[in-house]
C-alpha cells in the first residue's frame, strides 16, 4: 500500500507545469477566441515533442507504457492553466479508445494506421459519445471516433458533417457531429461496443475530473493573488474573515477531490472493469469543487469578477462545462447510488481498496 | 503508487480481526461520561493493553507493536468494523503520547507512558479559559515555579474527561510577566492534587463529559514540566497539529457510521418523503471515502519520509461537517421518531444511537479549534492570504 507519486512523477508534472504556465496565459488563451483555427500549433508541437501524446501507449505500439498515474498529474496540470486544446482528451480518452480496439482484435487497418499517425503528432482524434451532445475542437480533427447504438465507428473528416454550436466558453470550440453509419467504417459492435463505451465514459469522466481539478487550483491563486492586492477600507480586501472563508471552503474540498481523482487513475488504469464507483466518485468531488471555485472566485473578485476583462471567466466557464461534460454531478451520484443499493456491495472501512483488504474475505 | 495491501498487511488484519473477535465485548457498554461507564472503559482499555493492541503505533518497550501509519489505518478499520467501544484515554493515547514521545525525558516516558497504556491513568485536556477560548494566548492560570515545584493558581474549562479522569495536561502561565504565546509551558498535573476543584458541566445530552478545574495552591513536581519552561506553546501547537492532523478521527469511525447509513436508508428509505435524501446519503458515502483516500495518502507520505503540512488543517472542517451530514441524514430518515431517546433494548434495535450521535455531531466543528479558527488557519498559512 503506497498512495503517493514517485519523484520521477512529481518531477515530470512540475517540468510540464512550468512549461505550461510559460506557454498557457490568459493572453494567449484569448489570442485563441480571434484566432482562425482556435489552437496554437507551435505549443501542440511543443507537447507531442515531449511525449505526451505516447505516454499511455503501449511500448509494443510504439508508445511509452506508462500508466494513466504517471498522466493524472499533468491532466491536472493542464486544467490549472485552462488549456484550451483537448490535450487531455487526446491522451486519455481517444489514443486508448484506438489502442483497446486493436488490442481486442477488433477493427480495421485503419486503427494502427491512425495511432502511428497520432504518435507521430500527425492527426488528431476526436471522440463523440452518446452522453455529450458535442464534440470540442471538432473541427481540428482528421479522424472521429463515432458510436450508434453499441456500434462504433472511426472516420475520416470527409465523411463526417459538423454543425458548430457556441459555448458559454469562449475557448470551447464545440460541434455536433452527424454521419452514416457505414460498414466499411465500423470498427466495434455489439457487447465489444458497449463495453469500449463505457470504459470511455470513465476515462472521459477522469480526464475532465483532472483538469475541474487543476482549474480550481488556478482559480484559487488568481482570487488569493487578487485579494491580497485589492485594497478596501485601507487593507487588503484578502484580510477580512467573510473573504478568507469564502476560499477556504474552496480549499477544502479540493483537498479531498484531489486523493479521490488520484484513486480512480489507479483504478482506471489497473482495472478497468472495476472503475465506474472510483470515476463517478472523482467526477462528482471534482465537478462540485470547481462550481464552488468559480462561483466563489467571482464573488472574491468583486464587480471586476462579472466582467469580461477579468481573466476569472477562462476558468469559471471552463468549470462549468466541464462539470457536465462526461456526465454531470447527477449522472455521476446515481451511478453511486445504484452501487450502494446493490446487495452484494461491498460497504465498509475495510473495503476502501475494494475485495483485496483480506485474503480469506469471501 | 500501490493502492493494494501487502501480503503482510493482510496478515496484521487478519491478526486484528482475530483478536478483536475473541475480545470485544457482546454487550453495549454505557458511556464513558458515566461513572459506571467510565470504569467499564477503563477495563476495555486494560483489555487492549494485555493483548498489546492499546496503542499498535507506539515501540514495543511502551505497549506498542511499533506499528507504521497504514497498519494504524487497518488496526482502526477492523476497530470500527468489530463496533468495539470508543477510546476512553483518547487524550491521552492520541495526543499527550506523541507529544511525550517527542518531547518528553526519557525519565518521564518511564513514568507516563505505560501508565497511559495500561488504562491505568486516564488523562484530560485542559486548554481553554473562561477568557482564552479560541484565543488561546489569552491562558492566564499561573504556574509559579517554587524550588523543585511549580504552584498552580486559576481556572480551566471544556475539559474533556475531567470528571472521571486521573490526570490533565494543559498550557499554565509560567512567565507572571509574560503576554500571548510567551511564557506558557506544558504541565501534567494529577486531578487528586490537594487545592484542585473538578465542577462537572453537563454536555448537550445531559451527561458531564467535561468539567471546569479550579486550581487553587496546587503544588507539582517540576518533573511534570513537558519540554522547556515558557516553550509550551510550541509544543501545545505540535499537538493540536496532531489532532487536528491525522489521529483524533480515524477515517474507519466515518466510513462505518456511511455504511450504517446506507443500511438505514435501505431500510428506511421508502417512507421517506424527501428528494434530497438520496443524495444526501450518496455524499456521505462518497464523502467518508474520500477522508479515507486522503488519510491514506497522508500517512503514505509520512511512510515515505515526508512531513503534514498545513493542508491538515482541512481535515478537522471536513469530517465534522461529515459527521453532520451524516447524522442529520440518519434523523431525516427517522423522521418523527428521531427525537425519542431510545431506552429499550427494542427501541436501541429500532432507532440506534442516531440521536447521540447528532448531538455529539454538534460538537464536532466547535472543538479542537472552531471551523471559523480553521478556515482562517487555512486562508493564511495554506493560502497564503494577508493577516491583517
Amino acid at each position: 500500500m503506497n498512495f503517493t507519486f514517485t519523484q520521477d512523477q512529481l518531477d515530470f508534472q512540475e517540468a510540464i507545469a512550468s512549461m505550461l504556465k510559460s506557454e498557457v496565459t490568459a493572453d494567449t488563451i484569448r489570442a485563441r477566441w480571434s484566432a482562425e483555427a482556435g489552437s496554437d500549433d507551435a505549443f501542440l508541437r511543443q507537447a507531442h515533442e515531449l511525449g505526451l501524446y505516447s505516454m499511455l501507449v503501449p511500448e509494443a505500439l510504439g508508445g511509452l507504457g506508462l500508466q494513466t498515474t504517471d498522466f493524472i498529474l499533468l491532466a491536472e496540470a493542464c486544467g490549472e492553466v485552462a488549456l484550451p486544446e483537448p490535450v487531455v482528451e487526446s491522451v486519455m480518452v481517444s489514443t486508448p479508445l484506438l489502442v483497446d480496439i486493436l488490442d481486442q482484435g477488433l477493427g480495421n487497418a485503419d486503427v494502427q494506421r491512425v495511432i502511428d499517425a497520432v504518435l507521430g503528432g500527425e492527426v488528431r482524434v476526436a471522440v463523440g459519445h452518446s452522453i455529450n451532445p458535442c464534440i470540442n475542437y471538432a473541427d481540428s480533427a482528421d479522424w472521429f471516433l463515432l458510436v450508434d447504438g453499441n456500434s462504433i465507428y472511426l472516420l475520416p473528416r470527409d465523411a463526417v458533417t459538423l454543425d458548430a454550436k457556441k459555448s458559454v466558453d469562449p475557448s470551447r470550440r464545440l460541434f455536433t457531429v452527424s454521419f452514416k453509419p457505414d460498414s466499411q467504417f465500423l470498427v466495434a459492435d455489439d457487447d465489444a461496443g458497449a463495453n469500449l463505451q463505457r470504459a470511455t465514459l470513465n476515462r472521459g469522466a477522469l480526464a475532465t475530473a483532472a483538469q475541474l481539478v487543476g482549474l480550481s487550483k488556478g482559480m484559487i491563486a488568481q482570487s488569493v493573488q487578487y485579494s491580497s492586492d485589492r485594497e478596501q477600507f485601507g487593507k487588503a480586501i484578502g484580510a477580512n474573515q467573510a473573504v478568507k472563508h469564502l476560499l477556504a471552503d474552496v480549499a477544502v474540498q479540493l483537498e479531498y477531490a484531489k486523493p479521490v481523482t488520484y484513486r480512480a487513475a489507479y483504478t482506471v488504469g489497473v482495472s478497468p472493469t472495476r472503475a465506474d464507483f472510483a470515476v463517478s466518485h472523482a467526477k462528482s468531488a471534482a465537478a462540485r469543487t470547481a462550481l464552488m471555485a468559480s462561483r466563489h472566485c467571482i464573488q472574491v473578485h468583486g464587480a471586476m469578477g462579472y466582467t469580461w476583462e477579468c481573466d476569472v471567466q477562462i476558468w469559471a466557464k471552463r468549470a462549468w462545462a466541464l462539470a457536465r461534460e462526461w456526465g454531470d454531478e447527477g449522472f455521476h451520484n446515481n451511478r453511486i447510488h445504484e452501487w450502494l443499493l446493490r446487495k452484494n456491495a461491498l460497504l465498509g472501512p475495510e473495503f476502501t481498496f475494494g475485495r483485496g483488504s483480506l485474503t480469506d474475505v469471501a | 503508487m500501490e493502492l493494494m495491501y501487502t501480503q503482510a498487511q493482510q496478515s496484521f488484519r487478519s491478526e486484528v480481526r482475530a483478536w478483536l473477535s475473541e475480545n470485544v465485548p457482546n454487550e453495549q457498554i454505557s458511556s464513558f461520561d458515566t461513572a459506571e461507564g467510565f470504569e467499564a472503559h477503563r477495563k476495555w482499555e486494560r483489555t487492549l493493553a494485555k493483548g498489546n493492541w492499546g496503542m499498535v503505533t507506539w515501540p514495543t518497550e511502551f505497549g506498542g507493536r511499533g506499528c507504521d501509519l497504514i497498519e494504524w489505518l487497518i488496526f482502526e478499520e477492523e476497530y470500527y468494523r468489530a463496533g468495539a467501544p470508543l477510546r476512553v484515554n483518547q487524550n491521552g493515547i492520541f495526543l499527550l503520547g506523541p507529544t511525550l514521545m517527542e518531547y518528553g525525558t526519557p525519565e518521564q516516558k518511564e513514568r507516563f507512558i505505560p501508565a497511559m497504556a495500561s488504562g491505568d491513568e486516564i488523562w484530560a485536556q485542559g486548554w481553554s479559559e473562561p477568557n482564552a477560548g479560541s484565543d488561546m494566548a489569552a491562558i492566564r492560570c499561573r504556574a509559579d515555579r517554587d524550588g523543585d515545584e511549580f504552584v498552580i493558581n486559576g481556572q480551566k474549562i471544556w475539559s474533556t474527561r475531567a470528571v472521571y479522569a486521573d490526570w490533565v495536561f494543559g498550557l499554565f502561565r509560567t512567565d507572571p510577566d509574560s503576554t500571548r504565546h510567551h511564557g506558557l509551558s506544558k504541565i501534567l498535573v494529577p486531578l487528586n492534587s490537594e487545592g484542585v476543584t473538578v465542577r462537572p458541566i453537563p454536555q448537550l445530552n445531559g451527561l458531564p463529559g467535561f468539567a471546569e478545574i479550579f486550581f487553587d495552591d496546587v503544588r507539582v513536581p517540576a518533573f511534570n514540566l513537558l519540554g522547556g519552561e515558557n516553550e509550551g506553546w510550541r509544543i501545545a501547537m505540535a499537538t493540536a497539529g496532531f489532532e487536528r492532523g491525522l489521529m483524533l478521527r480515524s477515517p474507519a469511525r466515518f466510513q462505518q457510521a456511511s455504511k450504517r447509513l446506507v443500511q438505514l436508508y435501505r431500510e428506511h428509505g421508502s417512507d421517506v418523503i424527501d428528494p434530497s435524501i438520496e443524495a444526501a446519503v450518496v455524499r456521505c458515502y462518497m464523502d467518508a471515502e474520500a477522508y479515507a483516500l486522503s488519510t491514506y495518502q497522508t500517512a503514505s507520505k509520512l511512510c515515505s519520509g515526508g512531513s503534514i503540512g498545513a493542508e491538515a488543517s482541512c481535515n478537522k472542517i471536513f469530517w465534522s461537517e461529515m459527521d453532520l451530514l451524516i447524522h442529520e441524514t440518519a434523523m431525516k430518515l427517522l423522521g418523527a421518531r428521531a427525537e425519542i431517546e431510545p431506552q429499550t433494548a427494542a427501541e436501541f434495535a429500532e432507532l440506534g444511537t442516531w440521536l447521540d450521535g447528532f448531538m455529539f455531531a454538534q460538537s464536532g466543528p466547535i472543538y479542537a479549534g472552531t471551523n471559523e479558527i480553521q478556515r482562517n488557519i487555512i486562508a493564511e498559512r495554506m493560502l497564503g492570504m494577508p493577516r491583517k
